[in-house]
């Protein structure tokens, strides 16, 4: 039976320059793809490549030589020695190869855990490799039991849950406190990559105006344009907090840009209705003792970076759930890749005994001279016969006649009727003594 | 036949009160439906021993403690589901499954003592008090639950402590909308078991008001969700305030119902008395 083998990298064991050097293009994908499929000893592959990680996944009969191949192909197709490297590379045979791959699609082995894109990338290279027939009845079965469980996995614990990014938590934050964030009005006073991102993430919310209050008038324009808001003057923030819902805050300002004050003095105004600040500034912009105030919150970027580490160690205990999960799966799975294995030892002993039917009719038939319907006759209640025998232990072995260990009866089988003398690639003795043990 | 259905629903009430606590800890769908469900097993059970009793009486069992808990409790069970139907705020169910489990619960501990009271109680007039009072005590029931959950997850944001209840609990918003609309409920129900009062105390005492301390208690009540109504309207009073003024205004009514019927006396005295 061939061998599931899987090699790669990830950000855990190459650094950034490395992985650059050996991410692959989709057009670099296809052809080496090709070079797989056209050597003799790699039966089926699939290559991931992402930012964070390349990896390939391989049948083959002899696993040993395909890992040189991939490592060489790599070498070749990247033009980087292979001895740059072989260091930071993994290798994962059978189980382990399973459980890897598994671990990958459900975001266990990400960078930021619970990262829903990974699924994705995944995806997207199996759909390559089923483009170029690259992927077999292994490999096919092994990705989409990968879906399976990924999904299962989402669904099942909360490892996608809760925010994990500054902007995103603001977010959540925001939703605890109005529930739909569907037309709030957003002021962002400053900017900066943090500020931006939660304001654009907020326009995917469907918030409602957004206003921009900037030291640099032009400068403020020029953000209003992008997120398609108003641009106001600095000195108009305290009445445009009437206004606004949410206050996102990100100046270099030395001192308080929104004094205590002045939200006092706009709460009855706006009926208080729930003020909610996300100030990410250091030095900070906002009065923390705004938050004090009822129907006003505040968030500094501390507040929200505790958040963030509440939700990460949240992400990590649900990992724990994930991993019970891909211990079934890989369980299963290993169960119908043994079960390969029956197929053609089925297939050995009804030729086996087919060939035997065959001498012995030819010997005896020779000597009868019948009719050829009489001959055909004979011929037809040797095939009964063979079926009708060949019926249980099909059954026994095909079903759940075995059901502890598969491969042990499969073995037996094999033994009791010499069938691996007649084959060319006879199994490993030593299998006999530790597979059994293995599924204990 | 009552005291069987009455257990039932006991047995439902608490039943749905694991459905709901087990909801809050564990998150999964099937706990709130199975709470939900269970709770409307409650409600019916609850309601058919209140008919079974009138039946066979002869007369709406309000007529000593309890009766009227019996009442409430099926009052609070149904009110809850009408709520839990139009606003979807599962996690209230922690509130409402154990306080119905929790009357009715009291209520069949309490002797059955025969009625004491000579009033013909089959008026339309006396019951319709009856029911729309009971109905707005259960929607202000709901309003300090509301106001309860409000006030733990305002103080888990203020505070920034993302623990076990910020995840579990919905946003603020839905929280005041919803001790709001109870608040609302509470006080057209209130106010119109107050009206029809009156007009029964007219027809069997020939007055309006009696200086009865119910019907003063009943007053101070009424004032109070009357400010706190238009305060929210005139300027806006929500979220904390308002959260803090429905728990106190449910105190109010605690004392009101029970209260006032212990450590006072007046002519409701009777419908509290075991």
């Amino acid at each position: 039976m061939d061998d599931i083998i899987l090699l790669g990298l990830n950000h855990k064991t190459a650094p950034v320059e490395l992985r650059e050097c050996l991410a692959f293009s989709d057009e670099e994908t296809d052809s080496l793809l090709r070079s797989f499929s056209e050597h003799p000893i790699i039966k089926e592959s699939i290559l991931i490549s992402t930012c964070n990680r390349v990896e390939i996944l391989l049948t083959t009969s002899d696993s040993d030589a395909a890992l040189g191949t991939a490592e060489r192909f790599i070498s070749e197709y990247k033009r980087i020695p292979i001895s740059r490297f072989r260091e930071n590379l993994y290798i994962h045979k059978g189980d382990a190869a399973i459980r890897h791959i598994f671990r990958v699609a459900a975001s266990l082995d990400s960078m930021v855990v619970g990262e829903p894109q990974i699924l994705g990338q995944i995806k997207d290279a199996y759909r390559i490799a089923t483009q170029k027939r690259t992927s077999g009845v292994i490999l096919n079965r092994l990705l989409h039991k990968t879906f399976f469980v990924a999904k299962r996995v989402r669904s099942e614990t909360g490892i996608g849950d809760h925010a994990v990014s500054i902007s995103y938590a603001a977010i959540e934050l925001g939703r605890k406190i109005f529930g739909s964030l569907e037309g709030m009005r957003v002021l962002l006073i400053g900017a900066g990559e943090m500020a931006e991102l939660a304001v654009e993430h907020l326009i995917r919310h469907r918030a409602g105006e957004i206003y921009v209050a900037n030291r640099t008038f032009e400068r403020g324009m020029e953000l209003a344009r992008r997120f398609q808001g108003t641009a106001i003057r600095f000195d108009e923030i305290g009445g445009m907090l009437q206004e606004a819902d949410i206050i996102i805050s990100s100046t270099g300002a030395s001192g308080y840009v929104v004094q205590r004050n002045e939200v006092k003095a706009v709460m009855r105004g706006r009926k208080h209705r729930p003020l909610f600040f996300i100030d990410i500034a250091v030095p900070r912009d906002i009065d923390p003792r705004i938050n004090r105030m009822d129907n006003a919150y505040v968030y500094d970027i501390d507040d929200l970076k505790g958040v963030i580490d509440e939700n990460i160690e949240d992400r990590n205990r649900e990992a724990i759930k994930a991993e019970r999960i891909i211990d079934a799966a890989v369980v299963s799975f290993r169960k119908w890749y043994r079960s390969l294995d029956v197929v053609p030892t089925i297939k050995a002993l009804r030729e086996k005994m087919a060939a035997i039917a065959r001498s012995e009719m030819e010997k005896t038939l020779a000597g009868l001279h019948l009719s050829e319907g009489d001959a055909g006759a004979i011929h037809r209640m040797t095939d009964a016969l063979i079926n009708k025998m060949m019926h249980d232990p099909t059954i026994f072995l095909k079903n759940n006649g075995c059901q502890r260990d598969k491969a042990f009866y499969v073995d037996i089988t094999r033994k009791l009727f010499n069938l691996d003398s007649a084959e060319p690639n006879s199994t490993d003795p030593g299998e006999f003594q530790h597979r059994p043990e293995e599924e204990l | 036949m009552t005291a069987f259905f009455s257990m039932a629903a006991i047995l439902f009430y608490l039943l749905s009160t694991a459905g709901y606590v087990s909801y809050l800890f564990l998150q999964k769908n099937r706990l709130h439906q199975a709470g939900c469900a269970l709770l409307g097993a409650g409600f019916l059970c609850n309601l058919l021993s209140i008919i079974y009793e009138f039946v066979a009486t002869g007369r709406f069992p309000v007529q000593n403690l309890q009766e009227t808990l019996s009442v409430a409790a099926c009052t609070l069970a149904g009110l809850f589901l009408v709520f839990q139907y139009r606003y979807r705020l599962r996690v209230l169910g922690v509130f409402a499954a154990p306080l119905a489990a929790l009357t009715l619960s009291v209520s069949v501990q309490l002797p059955r003592g025969p009625s004491q009271i000579e009033i013909v109680f089959n008026n339309f007039w006396i019951i319709f008090h009856v029911v729309v009072i009971f109905i707005g005590n259960a929607a202000f029931a709901l309003a300090c639950g509301a106001g309860i959950l409000y006030l733990v997850q305002e103080s888990a944001i203020k505070g920034k402590n993302h623990g076990f209840f910020f995840h579990r609990l919905p946003s603020l918003n839905i929280l005041d909308t919803v001790g709001y609309a109870s608040i609302v409920v509470g006080f057209t129900m209130f106010t119109l078991g107050l009206i029809t009062g009156f007009l029964y105390a007219k027809l069997v005492w020939g007055r309006f008001w009696n200086w009865d301390p119910k019907e003063v208690w009943s007053g101070v009540m009424w004032l109070f969700y009357a400010a706190l109504l238009h305060e929210r309207l005139a300027s806006g009073w929500r979220g904390r305030k308002a959260a803090i003024m429905s728990i106190i205004g449910f105190g109010v009514l605690l004392f009101t119902f029970l209260g006032v019927n212990f450590f006072l006396s007046g002519h409701h005295g009777a419908f509290t008395r075991w």
